[in-house]
């Protein structure tokens, strides 16, 4: 083993017990030992485990190396934290409070190593310089873990949004309807597109109204994916209506120079519908004149 | 012509009362294409089809090349004096085109079959007015 690491190392395990004491004080005299969020035991007992993690591992490397947080040695004492930072997050901890409850174990060790060193200035700096760089990188970890839970959260509530913000509902038989509520981005935009196409196959869908008004403005973009939508869904084979136009909508498309060829707008959902059973009508009028040559032609596919 | 061979990747073609029906199984080639392009239009003379049924239910995979193509069948057809509808598209075959920039506004379309026939047999009788286009 080498010799710095052992001097730590020893330095752990003969005043392991002075330094978890000295731990807590330190923590709670910078004002991170949070006894609103925590009880006291739970946080000695929390201590006391990462020191020991943190003992086993020093004892394992040569800390005068580079210190590689990714190598087996540290897996125990990273879990160890992981585990401790996602239980602070929860109760309410600030990512500093997290990194201040890691940095404040320096203090107990620089004290243990004036003690122990304090004949020999040179291996005393050298020995601070090591602990002091492995609380450093300890503690910025505790804040990644901490930013990829509040990640995983955004992420989950992105996804849930996605979720909630694209229903198609089904108005009448052949009828959809997508009320579209909220900003049209491109994301959004193909989600909603794929949703609609795949309800218009599942359920035989003649007409799909796209209402939106919900969406707050429309742009060259939002009217750019309208236009793909309403062309997807012609080229499926049904129509596609939108609905909700506002007259600030109706002008800014017009003055955005978009034209929205072959697609019915209407200004709101009710004269869509109508629209549609219109439509329907007609064409149910139109199968009654020619129902015997349609039942006929129908059998022939395959 | 030469006769219909039904040979391995070539698109076959039926005949339906008056209407051509065309049912692409697997996804098409260029050549393959041009192939269904070059017997279709004889087909279509020579039978004096009223309409041409595309259903292409099936294909999976489209290009530039392929939507292009769809559009000129469609359009050869009008000028040979049939009706043609394209029907049941796939969802991501309708992105993909459309993201590609092909809309193929001279293609009419329907969901399936059924339906495409209803459409064809309405605008051969002239009834076309009421498709909601």
């Amino acid at each position: 083993m080498p010799n710095s690491s052992k001097n730590l190392d020893a330095l752990l395990r003969r005043r392991f017990d002075s330094i978890l004491n000295a731990w807590i004080a330190a923590q709670s005299s910078e004002g991170v030992l949070r006894r609103d969020l925590m009880r006291e035991s739970e946080i000695r007992q929390q201590s006391r485990a990462i020191l020991d993690a943190l003992a086993t591992s020093v004892s394992r490397v040569d800390i005068n190396e580079r210190i590689d947080l990714d190598a087996d040695e540290w897996a125990d004492l990273k879990q160890l934290l992981k585990e401790a930072t996602d239980r602070r997050v929860e109760r309410g901890f600030t990512p500093s409070e997290m990194a201040t409850f890691i940095l404040s174990l320096k203090q107990p060790f620089f004290e243990g190593l004036t003690n122990e060193l304090a004949d020999s200035p040179s291996d005393l700096l050298k020995q601070a310089w090591s602990i002091s760089r492995i609380l450093d990188q300890l503690g910025l970890y505790t804040n990644e873990v901490y930013i990829a839970e509040r990640e995983e959260i955004i992420q989950r509530q992105q996804t849930e949004m996605m979720e909630l913000s694209t229903p198609v509902v089904q108005l009448w038989d052949k009828i959809l309807a997508l009320p579209l509520i909220g900003t049209l981005d491109s994301v959004r935009a193909q989600m909603v597109m794929e949703n609609l196409l795949q309800a218009i196959v599942e359920r035989g869908a003649e007409f799909a109204i796209v209402d939106i008004t919900g969406v707050p403005t429309v742009d060259t973009l939002v009217a750019q994916h309208l236009l793909k939508t309403a062309a997807a869904v012609r080229l499926m084979g049904a129509h596609c209506i939108i609905s909700g136009i506002r007259p600030q909508i109706a002008q800014t498309i017009v003055h955005l120079g978009v034209e929205l060829p072959q697609v019915v707008t209407k200004s709101d959902i009710q004269s869509a519908l109508a629209h549609a059973l219109r439509q329907m009508q007609a064409q149910t009028y139109a199968q009654t004149q020619h129902g015997p040559l349609f039942a006929e032609l129908g059998h022939h596919r395959g | 012509m030469d006769e219909f061979d039904p040979g391995a990747g070539e698109v076959q073609i039926f005949e339906v009362q008056d209407c051509l029906l065309v049912a692409i199984q697997e996804d098409l080639d260029d050549r393959a294409v041009l192939d269904l392009q070059d017997r279709l239009t004889e087909r279509i003379s020579k039978t004096h089809a009223r309409g041409v049924l595309i259903d292409i239910s099936a294909l999976d995979v489209v290009d530039t090349f392929i939507g292009r193509m769809l559009g000129s069948i469609a359009r050869m057809a009008a000028i040979l004096d049939a009706a043609s509808v394209l029907v049941g598209m796939r969802p991501a075959v309708a992105i993909t085109l459309v993201e590609l920039g092909m809309h193929l506004d001279e293609v009419r379309t329907a969901l399936n079959v059924d339906r495409g026939l209803r459409l064809i047999r309405e605008q051969i009788d002239g009834r076309a007015a009421g498709n909601g286009r």
